[in-house]
């Protein structure tokens, strides 16, 4: 035990108190967050209360909960009650919620202690964090690279030590791959199972809420305790919630575990790197077969030819590795075509901006947020729009506005839609076959600062991420290894709706063969947590 | 209507449903409170809040659509995008391309039947008030003021075909659907107060044709003088434009007081809604058990009212009085258990256009009728005591809000305050002796000897004279009809 669940079960049995973690964390931010950036509002006082309020219970004899005195931080489009959500925009820069969410309220009453509201892109758009309107977070093993995003204030926060667990939300990828570029598992949920009351929309039929953590188990714990059914939340499952933490230590033997061929192209030049090591590309012949789908055996029409160009030869190499760990473990392993995939980012980037563009409507300096005064009710929308949203968030209001027109419904937000069924298609037949699907996380391993600046490339971030979120289906990222420049590397483990079992248990097999991962920067402070046995 | 031509008009009618909470929160669906005291982080459309469909909206949708003899069938909530400061997500959550209730027809006395295209659900926004421009209106103010306690009403939209050939007829088809909303308990449906809403769709073409020309929607009808002046007056000056050799544009227009139609804006310049499906609510499908729940649940319908009441021998607009107040069930309710036919239906024409008549216990209104013509209270006592039990079911309702289902629901201690005998013991009111009466008149004679004479000698009219003096005397409470009877016993006496 380690992490969240060795900080809840020391608390729990009065070995620590919470007060006294929640000192270590806090002093940890004070000293480091001016470089990470991690936080956009520190709740300093009110964890102070919260944990002093977690000590009285366990004094009283009475059981603050599973996550009992767990520092944790949640990302700032998250409802907090009467503490800022910002969702780093302008736009909505000092609104206090009256009410907190779902997962906030869930969280808090099994003993977590909020530490703090983190940054993240706009509104959750981005892959960066760079475009927060409060400034970039950066990336705790180099400091001049991004953390990923949009919950890059999540997943910094964690891998800098900030705190040993936080919340984030993903409709793209934003949870999992900034888990991959910090170090650090990040788990996307089942849509549904997790409810999304008082998390500030961005794309509802994607978003969905989700940990963040340092460990599998740490993971597996929080999962549980904000899945369920919300009556808030309509589009909520009302299905039993297991005990995901009774999964982990099941093994892999027998599972069918299948790598998703068009997510796993090494570039050129990685394919002749992996030549030259003799690496287990099935190219190069390995233990098991292609299942009639090599990646170059598969169809990727001339739309989604920049597939071909493939992914860090670093990052597929690892996905290897980890295909290897698992057969190891006696888990049988094979390719699998999901050929939807490959339309994936094109048409989560038409649905996700068109329900962006109705989701932001609101922010018309109405009722709550930014105003800038008019000479009339138009103008006054038009001048606080203008004044509270940066351009990324403008650039997809446009570019959904648009595809939602008349006259362009059909060709664009019609056809994505199709794309969508076909991806959950694609990927129920998958499932016919395989218990779970792996790939990479993100093509790449943390880049630096304005690497991406071109919008297209930026996008490709979410590569393998978004057939997640089209189809609905759970999917979490593990460290596994590194990369280029030693930064980490995730691998994206991949399972049928409510298979969060099933993908934790793989998860976790990962994580025991992992290589070793080398601290953060901030290693001296994430070492002295004094949280890791 | 100029020789030649005749009207089309199809109509769409939102109603606001009788929810106690709001089509997708928790929040009171109820008018009159203090602004914004209403609403919950939904109706303000506040950031991360969500869309919960309330599940009496949708029964009620369902009871219209068996009402109006439409298909139920799976239905899908869209967003209809637009700016406007009173609509708090800057989209309303309505029913696009597959509405709840679909396909039905509505019979309207007297024999056309007018087809039901749709029957929708949505959510009505709040209201805007403008500050400094002449009342309240737009023009010249200089700010604006938002209520959003009207924000997420659960409104039903019920469009016509266009079926409709005149302006009666339009009335007489929103009366007739007014009726029916009362009979289910889906609205209460006024006009005046803006519970119901009618937007008239009018165009003319040449008599016996079946073509549809361009139409033009009109607004802002009030009532169903509004509805039926704003129809003869519009399809008059599409008659009078195509006879100048033009033809009117597609748009949609005000109906102003000044008995004219104005334009507000044109086609070409509508919005583009970018309807698409609301993400945040997931399709709704009533199955074939919760519809058959609906059906049985249903009241009798006024067209059936109408033919009971008919059989009870109320004329056919008596019935349709009857039914337009929503006290089809309190008379036939009375008329079953006993009372006297006639006497019931009079009482509920000529006396019941009162609030809270169609809380009537109707073994209350069958007793009070059984008093009356058992002679133990008079026409004039009867009317005063029925006044007297509105007036206790309307303040017992209020003082018991929550049960919905009426004073007959209320505990068994209250019931004897809503009975007409103890009503009438309370207000004093006891049959009169014989002998008193008597005694009455026959000093009534004694005061005017002059009348008496002039009776005596045939003036049957003078016997008003006496029945004044005996009704003065006794504060109203005297039978005129039996003084009558004492003055021609006494003349032939």
């Amino acid at each position: 035990m380690k992490g969240a669940s060795l900080i809840a079960h020391d608390v729990r049995t009065g070995a620590r108190r919470a007060t006294d973690v929640l000192q270590d964390f806090l002093s940890r931010v004070e000293a480091h967050d001016g470089d990470v950036h991690a936080f956009n509002t520190v709740t300093a006082e009110q964890a102070r209360a919260a944990a002093a309020a977690i000590d009285a219970a366990v004094d009283e004899g009475r059981d603050p909960g599973l996550l009992a005195g767990v520092p944790v931080a949640f990302k700032d489009n998250l409802c907090t009650r009467g503490v800022a959500t910002t969702c780093s925009s302008r736009m909505l820069e000092g609104w206090q919620p009256p009410y907190d969410a779902t997962v906030v309220q869930a969280m808090t009453a099994a003993g977590a202690v909020m530490i703090g509201k983190t940054n993240l892109d706009e509104f959750a758009m981005g892959s960066s964090t760079e475009h927060s309107a409060f400034g970039p977070t950066r990336n705790p093993y180099d400091l001049t690279r991004v953390p990923g995003g949009s919950s890059g204030g999540s997943a910094a926060a964690v891998a800098a030590g900030f705190a040993p667990l936080a919340l984030g939300s993903d409709t793209g990828g934003s949870i999992r791959q900034p888990a991959s570029l910090c170090g650090i598992v990040g788990i996307k949920p089942t849509y549904g199972r997790v409810s999304r009351y008082g998390l500030v929309a961005f794309a509802s039929s994607f978003d969905q809420i989700g940990p963040f953590a340092t460990d599998v188990a740490d993971a597996a714990l929080a999962l549980g305790v904000i899945s369920g059914h919300d009556p808030a939340d309509s589009t909520s499952i009302p299905a039993a919630v297991p005990d995901y933490t009774s999964a982990l230590d099941r093994g892999v033997e027998g599972l069918r575990v299948g790598i998703v061929s068009e997510l796993a192209v090494a570039s050129a030049e990685g394919q002749a790197a992996r030549a030259r090591s003799g690496g287990c590309h099935p190219a190069a012949g390995t233990s098991w077969g292609d299942g009639g789908n090599t990646p170059s055996g598969y169809d990727i029409s001339a739309e989604a030819a920049w597939l071909r160009d493939g992914f860090d030869p670093e990052v597929v190499e690892r996905l290897y590795g980890a295909a290897d760990a698992l057969a190891a473990a006696g888990a049988t392993v094979d390719h699998v075509s999901v050929p939807a995939v490959a339309y994936g980012l094109t048409a989560y980037y038409l649905i996700a901006p068109a329900e962006a563009s109705s989701n932001l409507a609101r922010y018309d300096g109405t009722r709550y947020g930014l105003r800038v005064e008019g000479a009339d009710v138009t103008e006054m929308n038009r001048l606080t729009r203008r004044a509270g949203f940066g351009d990324e968030v403008k650039a997809r209001i446009m570019l959904g506005t648009f595809a939602l027109s008349a006259g362009y419904y059909d060709a664009y937000y019609g056809k994505a839609q199709r794309v969508r069924m076909l991806t959950r298609r694609d990927f129920d037949a998958a499932y016919a076959d395989f218990d779970v699907l792996l790939s990479p996380t993100s093509p790449c391993v943390a880049f630096r600062f304005g690497e991406r600046a071109d919008p297209m490339t930026m996008y490709r971030c979410d590569t393998c991420t978004i057939p997640s979120n089209l189809s609905g289906d759970p999917a979490m990222s593990v460290p596994f290894g590194t990369g280029a420049e030693g930064l980490p590397v995730g691998v994206q483990v991949m399972a049928p709706a409510l298979g969060e079992e099933t993908m934790l248990t793989v998860a976790a097999a990962l994580e025991r063969a992992a290589p070793p991962l080398s601290k953060p920067l901030l290693a001296g402070v994430a070492g002295s947590t004094g949280a890791q046995t | 209507m100029a020789a030649g031509w005749e009207t089309v008009v199809g109509l769409e009618v939102h109603v606001e449903l009788a929810t106690d909470t709001k089509l997708f929160s928790a929040a009171p669906s109820r008018f009159g409170d203090e602004p914004n005291t209403n609403v919950t982080p939904v109706c303000l459309g506040l950031p991360g809040s969500l869309p919960v469909l309330n599940r009496r909206a949708v029964e009620l949708a369902m009871a219209v659509g068996l009402a109006l003899n439409c298909d139920i069938r799976p239905s899908v909530f869209h967003r209809k995008n637009y700016f406007y400061p009173d609509m708090p997500k800057d989209y309303q959550v309505s029913q696009y391309d597959q509405p709840i209730c679909s396909d039905g027809w509505l019979d309207v006395p007297g024999g056309s039947r007018i087809g039901i295209e749709r029957a929708h659900l949505e959510e009505d926004a709040g209201k805007t008030t403008h500050l400094g421009g002449a009342d309240g209106r737009i023009h010249g103010a200089v700010g604006a003021l938002v209520d959003y306690n009207r924000a997420g009403t659960p409104l039903l939209e019920i469009v016509s075909r266009p079926d409709i050939d005149s302006a009666a007829e339009a009335s007489a088809y929103v009366e007739e659907l007014r009726a029916i909303l009362l009979a289910l308990g889906a609205s209460d449906a006024r006009l005046e107060e803006g519970s119901m809403r009618v937007d008239a769709n009018i165009s003319v073409r040449p008599a016996g044709s079946d073509e549809l020309r361009t139409r033009c929607e009109v607004k802002n009808l009030n009532s169903l003088r509004s509805l039926r002046n704003a129809i003869d007056y519009e399809a008059q000056r599409h008659i009078e434009l195509y006879a100048a050799g033009e033809a009117p544009v597609q748009e949609t227009r005000h109906w102003s007081e000044d008995g004219r139609t104005h334009s507000l804006r044109s086609k070409e310049e509508a919005d583009d809604y970018r309807y698409f499906p609301e993400p945040d609510l997931v399709p709704l499908v009533p199955d074939d058990e919760w519809i058959a729940q609906v059906r049985a649940a249903m009241p009798e319908l006024p067209a059936s009212q109408r033919a009971r009441l008919h059989e009870c021998g109320a004329g056919a607009e008596d019935a349709q009085v009857i039914v337009g107040r929503g006290l089809a069930p309190v008379v036939l309710g009375a008329v079953a258990a006993g009372a006297d036919a006639r006497r019931t239906v009079t009482h509920a024409v000529q006396n019941l256009a009162l609030d809270g008549a169609e809380l009537l216990d109707p073994d209350g209104l069958a007793s009070l009728v059984h008093l009356e013509t058992s002679g133990q209270l008079t026409a004039t006592q009867a009317k005063t005591v029925l006044v007297e039990m509105c007036a206790r079911a309307v303040a017992a309702v209020r003082a018991a809000p929550a049960e919905a289902d009426g004073p007959s629901g209320s505990a068994s201690a209250g019931a004897r305050a809503f009975d007409p005998a103890a009503i009438a013991a309370e207000l004093g009111f006891e049959a009169m002796a014989d002998d008193e009466l008597e005694a009455l008149v026959d000093q009534a004679i004694a005061d005017n000897p002059e009348a008496w004479a002039k009776f005596c000698a045939g003036e049957a009219k003078v016997a008003g004279v006496f029945v004044g003096a005996v009704m003065k005397a006794t504060r109203g409470q005297a039978d005129g009809q039996a003084v009558t009877q004492i003055l021609v016993q006494r003349r032939n006496a």
